[in-house]
């Protein structure tokens, strides 16, 4: 199908010597160390932690504003970077996820696009991050040893998360725990240009540091408090920016917040490979390809799950996917796969199977898988799971934190009571 | 009142409850197990201010007790935390209520100034809250109210008189307005009016809310709206079709979130007089952060400046009366205000009128011609007059106006007046948001805000109102604000909880006044207009409407967009300014206008009815005036108005042609009936299914065409209230096979459409591709049949056959492989000779326009915009305009697909970019898109569509559409489509 495109500008292989390249805060620590394998490799890059002005404002002037809530403050926190002064205007490029699904997401580096033009910054190349191979650049490639590394970048940030969640509601010096974030973040950023990285048996090893260094913090701290899981779309369940600092706040009301992982999703994608053979018989190549690299990443969650529940028994495991993806039969079919799609569903019955039966479930307001695979199941979520309590919290740039709060307030009375 | 606690709480001590909700404060002292007090007042947003006076007044009481306190409360939050108050969630406050007051309930329904609340308690604790874009009953009743130009009071009683009940939309109160206000501008009765928005209210709560479950037993209703309108009393009992004993409504309505905060309250500290009310004091001292602005003029000169320099943009209004000659007369019949404006021959104003239209604006030209007689006698003669605005063809037919004119013409018209060369126009008025670029002497694009962002100049009111001030001291309040709040723009329910979260953070009312103001202004330059620089605008700007007669919203406005603009001193007149040039230039030979003697004698009544010319159903008003003149409104086509067409003189009408197609395909007898669902993806591909399972032996059930019963019939299954009503009706559908006792219900999952290679993919919208997931988690009814809902892959013949038959052949005998691989067969060559129908006729309807020289018009939506309940009659009314009309899949089989700058994925969009890509190629073809609301795909095509037909330098016009049936607005917009295009000399 070639279809006529409008032409883009692309990265070229000069560009690579003196262009910083901008990365949106989607996760805020997977990116980060995913950034930094793209820095080891040569690349000028530049993670955007720091919050540039009125994020929501400008994706509001540049993005049509009944576009997704996550595309409008991605897109305003790029051109707010590219405005801060901080770098040359001439010798930036911008990096965006793309999925390539049926959701309005994989348009994400249009609209992107398009509201450059309008500022005024046509120039500016942006480069599609992605697996399946929707755009190329001369200048930016992802090769094999990078992609192992990025993977590693996923469990390594999986594992952080998943611990750092379980400590902090417990520390007992206010903040060792985001300063142990911070310390092995920055740790293995220097690794990273060692070629031991790419060792399994090393990965390994700092698996076990980390662990270690997070049940320091922990300890035997009965984890009593309540538990609320936070599940939904990608980028609003995962990124400050997106749910107005959910986590901390939970955090203030004295619940510990349990947020299943990200290598769940991109185990999600690939497995969506297999289902698509499974179910229409198309892309017999690609699903086996899914399926090697399904049961690969697997070994390697199952490796840090079966590490945690040996060594560190008072943590919550990470989730074994393949157990995970189990749980939707007979709620949900696994062709729902657009978005997060059948993922969303899998996530909050995995939770209510750990016990975690208060559940938040955010999407940015309108977002249509959701309206099927998270409002659309918790009727039947919670008829066959009693006592399950599920709120759904639509984040957009009019919602305001009182009306998200007050939601969240009565599930949390519910949940003491 | 005895409050039974099971857990004995008072011990002695007296409880105390404070409920601060959004614009009321209750408080409720408990002493001994008896409610000893409470009291109820509105706030004004001072929260804090207002609650320590509360206390102060039960000084007698308190003093000298000790006792415990909680908070609850939606704007009660900030304050609990900065006096050190326990605080508790409001939901929970009132389920501790009845737990202790009435353990029998069932249910509770609960509605507040602005949140609903459903509390299920037999069958599990259920608790359940409006969502964000639900909002608003209390205030939306208020609102209402101001609206009909009644008193809370005096629209209950009128309700209690009612009639008849009128659909009004109730997912939120903008959309009802937009339902109303034609309804008032009919001369519906305002009894039928009130009944009905009190129906929407309860529609709203056991629809929105309750989601499928259902509301029995005993059944406990509070809150405020509950405790004072009878009307919606009425309107649940009869609704939820509750016997009296079920149907409790407690006298302590009003407190029970402040008597379950009480209750809560006795595991907190304890504390006397003196300690509460030094908390509260020093919780007036607290001031969190609030997000901010600028304030609007540094200081007075700044103020005085801009005083002066608007001031320059004047018409001479001030005429002694001595004038003697001929004179034109234009009104403008808005939405909410009439306008009347007299002109002499020198353009000068010598009499103006600009008033609430008071639901009946026949009455208020009525007096004002009168007046204008009277005043003027024989100095004067009425040479010509016109009229505009929403109740155009009323007040045309009523007093033998010489013209009528659509609103975007007429403002264009006044705007000339002041500047020439204006390249842009903005207006503001009650209701609507219009602006309309002006490019070599004609209008070049225009855009109105859509239902969502409707609302702003009478919120502004709406508002002003509510916290005690008229709309002229609140704008002043606004204009010397030092911080401004910043309330966001989308729409008012969410700018109502904006506020609210202002006031929860202590802010003035100036800086909230002030802040609305801003919100007006971003709103329309953001969200309707969709500017990024003032340079898109325009160089010579215009702004105009009673918004902007607010000196805070156009100081916004320029401080905005960085640059000065003119604000005519009429700038609240400008339509009847406009109306009133127009009827100058084109004076007819002698003015048709009714003397004095029959505008006195005019008398008119209105009366409803029902149209019976087709299965639509249209609700008409009819209007009949003494002197035997009838206006018949409400109709969607011609047959309703009573015109009988010939058949030659029909325009031809793609919309209507699919609709036909659909009903031919008819069930035959079978072994097994199985059930189509008429929605979504089921549009375009009923002629492949139904000849799939009518070869294999069944007889296929259609749910036929939409209709509001159809809808109403399923919408206690909608678990998302923020999806597109093409999806919600869905359930509809459902229930209507069901009723018909089929063997099974067949709605695929495709999440790959038919693939025309047309673009980057072939996706169907995850709605349209997996709607079935949801039907069958939440449409309980489905469990009486059996629902398929396979995975298919309708590309391979092949495949298709094999996955139908692994479906089919679990639920029924006699289904084998080589039937369905012959029935597939059948199938595809059925649908495609049902999509070479629709290109052949697609082909006529050119070939006609053409040959007869009719505009032709693309309705460019998807396939499931034929319904006539999801286009409510948009189709018939094109063609009443003159049109021919096309889909936008019947003219794009061979056409190419344009250039694009975004990922071309779904099959449906990808025909409209090919049918974009037609309308530009072709002088006499206009493309008009119908955007279903709550459409996330349609932010991506909307955009794109118009990229597209710009680069063509063609006129974009979008229709966005939903449960409403605002058609007065769609005719406006393709009116002024009209204008512009005969402006351009097309």
């Amino acid at each position: 199908m070639a279809v006529a495109k409008a032409e883009y500008v692309k990265f070229t292989k000069e560009m690579k010597r003196d262009y910083t390249i901008l990365v949106p805060t989607m996760l805020p620590i997977h990116f980060k160390l995913i950034s930094n394998v793209l820095v080891s490799y040569g690349y000028k890059v530049d993670f955007l932690e720091q919050v540039d002005g009125n994020i929501k404002e400008s994706g509001l002037r540049y993005v049509h504003n009944d576009t997704c809530y996550p595309a409008l403050l991605v897109i305003g926190q790029l051109i707010n970077a590219v405005e801060s002064g901080r770098y040359d205007k001439d010798k930036v490029a911008l990096l965006i996820t793309q999925t390539g699904g049926g959701c309005r997401a994989s348009n994400y580096i249009y609209l992107l696009r398009k509201a450059l033009k309008k500022a005024g910054y046509g120039h500016i190349p942006v480069i599609s991050l992605n697996f399946n191979m929707l755009e190329k650049h001369p200048g930016f490639s992802l090769t094999l040893p990078m992609l192992y590394r990025m993977l590693y970048c996923a469990f390594y940030g999986d594992l952080m998360m998943l611990m750092a969640n379980q400590c902090r509601p417990y520390e007992k010096r206010r903040g060792e725990t985001d300063r142990l974030v911070k310390k092995w973040t920055n740790k293995l950023l220097d690794e990273s240009s060692h070629a031991s990285t790419m060792r399994y048996s090393h990965v390994k090893k700092n698996y076990r540091l980390i662990a270690d260094d997070f049940n320091k913090i922990l300890g035997g701290t009965p984890r009593d408090k309540v538990k609320v899981g936070i599940v939904g779309e990608i980028y609003v369940k995962f990124s400050p920016l997106g749910n107005n600092n959910l986590e901390s706040f939970l955090l203030k009301e004295g619940v510990e917040p349990v947020v299943p992982g990200f290598v769940d999703f991109c185990l999600y994608c690939v497995y969506n490979g297999l289902v698509d053979y499974d179910l229409y018989r198309i892309r017999p190549f690609k699903a086996f390809g899914s399926k090697f690299l399904y049961r690969f990443l697997l070994s390697k969650q199952r490796y840090i799950r079966n590490m945690m529940m040996e060594y560190y028994p008072n943590f919550m495991p990470m989730a074994d996917f393949d157990e995970t993806q189990k749980r939707v039969h007979g709620y949900i079919s696994q062709g729902t796969k657009m978005g997060e799609g059948w993922l969303l569903t899998a996530e909050m019955l995995e939770l209510i199977s750990e016990g975690v039966t208060n559940i938040i479930c955010t999407q940015p307001f309108g977002c249509l898988p959701n309206h099927i695979a998270g409002k659309g199941m918790m009727k039947p979520l919670k008829e066959r799971n009693p006592g399950v309590n599920i709120v759904a919290i639509d984040y957009d740039p009019g919602a305001t934190a009182i009306n998200q709060e007050n939601r969240i307030k009565l599930m949390l009375s519910n949940a003491r009571s | 009142m005895k409050i039974n606690d099971p857990k004995n709480r008072t011990k002695g001590n007296m409880l105390v409850g404070i409920d601060i909700g959004s614009t009321t404060a209750k408080i409720a002292v408990i002493d001994d197990g008896k409610l000893i007090y409470s009291r109820y007042e509105r706030h004004f947003s001072q929260v804090r201010q207002k609650t320590l006076e509360m206390v102060e007044n039960i000084a007698g009481i308190l003093d000298g007790s000790s006792f415990t306190v909680a908070v609850s409360g939606s704007a009660g939050l900030g304050m609990a935390n900065a006096a050190r108050l326990s605080f508790v969630q409001e939901v929970y406050s009132t389920a501790e209520c009845v737990r202790c007051l009435q353990p029998d309930t069932d249910a509770v329904i609960e509605l507040g100034g602005e949140d609903a609340k459903i509390i299920f308690f037999t069958g599990g604790l259920d608790e359940r809250m409006n969502g964000s874009c639900a909002g608003g009953t209390g205030a939306f009743i208020d609102q209402m109210a101001t609206l009909l130009n009644v008193s809370n009071t005096e629209m209950d009683e009128l309700s209690l008189t009612h009639q008849q009940i009128y659909p009004i939309a109730s997912r939120c109160g903008v959309f009802a307005k937009t339902d109303i206000q034609p309804l008032i501008n009919q001369g519906a009765t305002k009894a039928d009016i009130a009944a009905s928005i009190y129906q929407a209210v309860v529609n709203q709560t056991v629809g929105g809310l309750a989601q499928g479950r259902k509301i029995d037993g005993k059944v406990m209703f509070l809150g405020g709206p509950l405790y004072y309108c009878k009307g919606l009393r009425e309107r649940f009992v009869h609704t939820l079709n509750l016997s009296e004993e079920n149907a409790v409504f407690p006298e302590y309505g009003l407190y029970a979130v402040a008597i379950g905060a009480a209750l809560y309250s006795e595991d907190s500290e304890l504390m006397g007089y003196e300690e509460l009310t030094k908390r509260l004091k020093d919780s007036m001292k607290h001031k969190e952060t609030v997000s901010t602005l600028p304030p609007l003029f540094k200081d007075k000169n700044e103020y005085q400046a801009f005083i002066k320099r608007h001031a320059e943009n004047s018409v001479k209004t001030e005429y002694a009366g001595d004038y003697q000659g001929d004179v034109y007369l234009g009104i403008d019949c808005g939405s909410t205000t009439t306008k009347l404006v007299v002109i002499t021959t020198d353009c000068d104003i010598i009499y103006t009128y600009y008033s609430s239209n008071k639901g009946n604006p026949v009455s208020v030209v009525q007096k004002q011609l009168t007046k204008i007689y009277e005043t003027f006698g024989d100095h004067i003669r009425i040479r010509a007059c016109a009229v505009t605005g929403y109740g155009e063809e009323l007040i045309k037919k009523a007093f033998h106006i010489d013209f009528g004119l659509v609103e975007t013409m007429a403002h264009y018209t006044a705007a000339k007046y002041f500047d020439k060369d204006v390249d842009f126009i903005l207006d503001i008025g009650g209701q609507d948001i219009k602006c309309f670029k002006i490019r070599s002497n004609s209008i070049d694009s225009i855009m109105l805000n859509e239902a969502c962002s409707s609302g702003c100049g009478s919120f502004i009111e709406t508002f002003a109102k509510s916290m005690g001030y008229t709309v002229e001291e609140f704008a002043r309040q606004g204009l010397f604000s030092m911080a401004p709040v910043d309330l966001g723009t989308r729409c008012t329910v969410f700018m109502n909880s904006s506020v609210k979260q202002a006031q929860k953070d202590g802010a003035s009312v100036q800086d909230i006044s002030a802040g609305l103001s801003l919100s007006v202004v971003k709103n329309a330059i953001y969200k309707v207009i969709r500017a990024t620089t003032p340079d898109e605008l325009g160089q010579r700007i215009v702004v105009q409407g009673g918004t902007f007669m607010n000196d805070a919203v156009l100081r916004c406005f320029e401080k905005e967009i960085g640059r000065e603009v003119v604000r005519p001193n009429i700038a609240g007149l400008m339509g009847a300014f406009g109306a009133a040039l127009y009827a100058k230039e084109h004076q007819p030979e002698e003015s048709a206008i009714l003397p004095l003697d029959e505008v006195k004698t005019l008398r008119h009544k209105s009366r409803s009815a029902v149209c019976k010319g087709c299965t639509n159903n249209c609700r008409l008003t009819v209007n009949i005036f003494n002197n035997k003149d009838v206006l018949i409104s409400g109709n969607q086509c011609e047959k309703g108005a009573g015109i009988k067409l010939r058949d030659d003189e029909k325009l031809p009408n793609l919309y209507a042609f699919k609709r036909d197609l659909i009903e031919s395909y008819q069930p035959q007898k079978g072994r097994y009936k199985i059930g189509l669902p008429l929605a979504l993806g089921m549009y375009e591909l009923y002629p492949l299914w139904h000849t799939i399972f009518t070869h294999l032996g069944f007889e296929v059930i259609g749910s036929g065409f939409s209709t509001r019963k159809l809808y109403q019939k399923g919408q206690f299954s909608i678990p998302s209230d923020t999806v597109c009503y093409p999806a919600k009706l869905m359930h509809g559908h459902i229930e209507t096979l069901l009723e018909q006792g089929v063997d099974a219900v067949f709605y695929p999952c495709l999440t790959y459409n038919i693939n025309e290679n047309k673009g980057d993919n072939y996706y169907n919208c995850p709605v349209v591709a997996y709607y079935s997931e949801l039907l069958q988690g939440n449409m309980d009814s489905l469990q009486k049949t059996k629902f398929l809902c396979p995975y298919l892959n309708i590309n391979n013949e092949k495949e298709l056959s094999r996955e139908l038959t692994q479906t089919l052949s679990k639920h029924f005998d006699g289904i084998t492989k080589a039937s369905v691989s012959r029935a597939v067969k059948a199938g595809i060559a059925e649908y495609r000779a049902h999509m070479q129908r629709i290109y052949d006729e697609g082909k006529r309807a050119v070939q006609f326009a053409r040959e007869k020289g009719k505009r032709l018009m693309i309705l460019a939506g998807r396939p499931y915009h034929i319904d006539p309940e999801i286009c409510h009659g948009i189709d018939k009314l094109a063609t009443s305009l003159g049109f021919v009309v096309v889909s936008e899949d019947s003219i794009t089989a061979d056409m190419e697909p344009p250039v694009l700058g975004v990922l071309n994925q779904w099959t449906y969009h990808s025909r409209m970019y090919a049918a974009a890509r037609y309308a530009c190629e072709h002088d006499d073809t206009q493309l008009v898109q119908l955007v279903s609301f709550g459409c996330g795909v349609d932010a991506v095509t909307t955009d794109e569509v118009r990229t597209i037909l710009e680069r063509g330098s063609k006129l974009y016009t979008q229709i966005k559409i939903d449960e409403i049936t605002n058609l007065g607005a769609v005719r406006i917009r393709l009116r002024s489509l009209i204008g512009a295009l005969e402006e351009r000399g097309q």
